[in-house]
This record gives structure tokens, sequence and C-alpha cells, in this order.
């Protein structure tokens, strides 16, 4: 009997995020709620008894039953391409969790928010925006998003909209390959000057979550601790291919 | 290029198989490296292996070696923990 059980979630409603991404919301009936940052296990099991499982980040604060996935389509990928693809509303997945405790923000934490975030990195860190919001925190939050385009942005109008409605909330974009014009920084990595423009000052004691591909997260948290903030508040979450 | 499934690639994957282990959340225990006394949450070790392969090894990310192996079966899981002197949880 495993402490962990795996339960029946059905797809509500998708929404696209990115030409190659989109959000699942799934009803998982009995969902006891989560925290923003933590993950679900989901697994799919095909009629010949194979099974496949993967972790993906919540991107929703909690609500009731509703738990929001936001999925990236890749070839080859056996549950990303299904979850993004054929995958259709009233669909069944079984899932587990949530699960995770460290790579968390709660909202009684004393200390403002540095939010990095690299591609789809982002995820988890809208899940704390989100919770942000929805708790009525009015700590403040930068968010520092890198994205290879504007076209890879995901939750781009709810991030523009946030932007100007939640007090306190920053968001900065870094664009890796091509940025908007009139952006006024020319496209290329995360740099020291961009966390020190767009970040806090190590001396506020920020809470800081850089979540993205392995070696984004690497190089920020590399460029953090340069700039003198303390290594044990940089929390980080890596994530990569399968190699499978 | 093909991509495969992308999936965590530090100690955070280990969130759910160490659940099936243990009532506490591990992630966020400190674990001490047996080869270089490294202390650390489970979070940051790295992690190789394919979630569908028989099983996760984790490494330090100071000394690069094995802290931790898990392997799970129908049958089983297999919890390997002889690269560390300790595992502090937080009540």
């Amino acid at each position: 009997m495993s402490r962990l059980a795996w339960r029946v979630a059905y797809l509500r409603e998708v929404r696209d995020e990115t030409p190659s991404a989109r959000t699942l919301v799934l009803d998982v009936p009995g969902w006891p709620g989560h925290l923003p940052g933590q993950h679900v296990d989901v697994r799919l099991t095909a009629p010949d008894g194979y099974s496949a499982q993967r972790s993906y980040s919540i991107a929703s604060a909690a609500d009731g039953d509703a738990v929001e996935l936001t999925v990236q389509r890749v070839p080859d990928g056996e549950v990303s391409s299904y979850l993004a693809g054929a995958y259709a509303v009233g669909d069944p997945v079984e899932l587990r969790g949530p699960v995770g405790g460290w790579f968390v923000w709660r909202s009684g934490d004393p200390a403002p928010v540095l939010l990095v975030a690299g591609g789809s990195g982002v995820v988890p860190l809208m899940s704390m925006v989100r919770a942000r919001a929805a708790a009525g925190s009015r700590m403040p939050f930068r968010l520092v998003y890198s994205a290879r385009t504007p076209d890879d942005v995901m939750y781009a109008e709810e991030l523009k909209r946030r932007a100007l409605s939640d007090r306190g909330l920053d968001v900065s974009y870094v664009y890796t390959r091509r940025a908007p014009d009139g952006h006024g920084r020319p496209a290329g990595r995360l740099t020291a000057v961009d966390l020190a423009e767009w970040g806090w000052p190590p001396e506020f004691e920020p809470a800081v979550f850089v979540c993205g591909p392995t070696g984004f997260v690497e190089a920020a948290a590399d460029l953090l601790v340069d700039a003198g903030h303390d290594p044990r508040r940089i929390k980080t979450e890596r994530f990569g291919p399968t190699g499978g | 290029m093909t991509f495969a499934d992308t999936t965590f690639t530090d100690g955070n994957a280990l969130a759910g198989p160490l659940r099936e282990l243990f009532a506490l959340e591990m992630t966020s225990a400190d674990g001490r490296c047996a080869t270089c006394g490294r202390t650390g949450p489970v979070a940051d070790l790295r992690v190789y292996g394919h979630e569908n392969g028989p099983g996760l090894v984790a490494r330090c990310p100071g000394c690069e070696e094995i802290v931790l192996r898990l392997v799970v079966t129908p049958e089983r899981v297999w919890l390997d923990l002889r690269g560390l002197v300790s595992l502090a949880v937080i009540r």
C-alpha cells in the first residue's frame, strides 16, 4: 500500500500558451490543495500494460479540485506529446501529488521574492505569482523571465495584465534569440546586469527561486552568488531531457 | 535532432518516489555526503536516470559521488543510502 495514492483526473479545459505549449485544466476529485512550486507525477498506461511516468510542475494557485499543468510539446516525448496533442477534454489521466516541499513559496515568508525563469521554467513561478494574488499578499515580487522570442512567452496576456494590476509585482523579459521592436535590450543570454537591474540587491535578502533547463539554472545561480546573494537563499529546480 | 520528454534533473525529481516510502516530505531534508561532508537539501542533489528505467541515481553537487540510489520494481522499492552519513528532516 503506497503512502501516496494515484488519483484519476479528467481534462476539463485546454488553453494554448504558445505554438508548442498548452495548459491542461484538470479536475482532480478530492484534490487536497497544494503550495505554489509543488508538482505532480502523471502516469500513462497503454492497453498492453506499458506505463510511462513524468513529473510536471503545477501552474495554478490552489483552487478547489482544479489543477493546471502547462505542457511543452516535444517531438518523441512519449508523455508530453500525448498530453499536448491527442489528450482531449473528458479524457482521464492518472496523477499523484502534490509532492515536493523545498521549491515552494509560503505566503507567510517575510522576504521579498525574486523569480528567475528560463523558458518553461516559468510554470512553477507562475503558480507563485498567482498564489500571491489569491492570498492578497503585498509581498514585493520580481519576475525575470528569459524566453527565446516573444512568441515563446507563456501566460503573456496574463503577465501583462498582472504587471499592471497586481501591486508590487514587477515583470521583466530577457529575450535570447529575438527581442520585439522597442524592447531596448538586445537579444542575448541572461547577464549579471539584467539581474542587478531587475532583481533585488543582496542586502534585501530576497528569497530567490530559479527554474529552467539545467544550463540556465547553473548560469543564473552562479550570477546571483557572484553578485553576493547567499546561496542558501537561492532555491533551484532544473529540468532537461529524460535521455530516453 | 530529436528531444525526449523533459523532466527534473535534480533532487526535486525524488519528491514523488520518496513519498512512497516516507511519511514526511524528503526533498527539504538536509543530507550529509559520506564522501566530502557537504550538507544540503535533497532537492539540490544531481539526479540521473530515465524515469521509465529501473531507477534513479543521485550524486552530490559538491564531489559528484553517488549519495543515493532508488530502484522501483513492480514488487519493491529499493533505497540505497550508503553515500549519506545522515538525513535531517524538519518535523
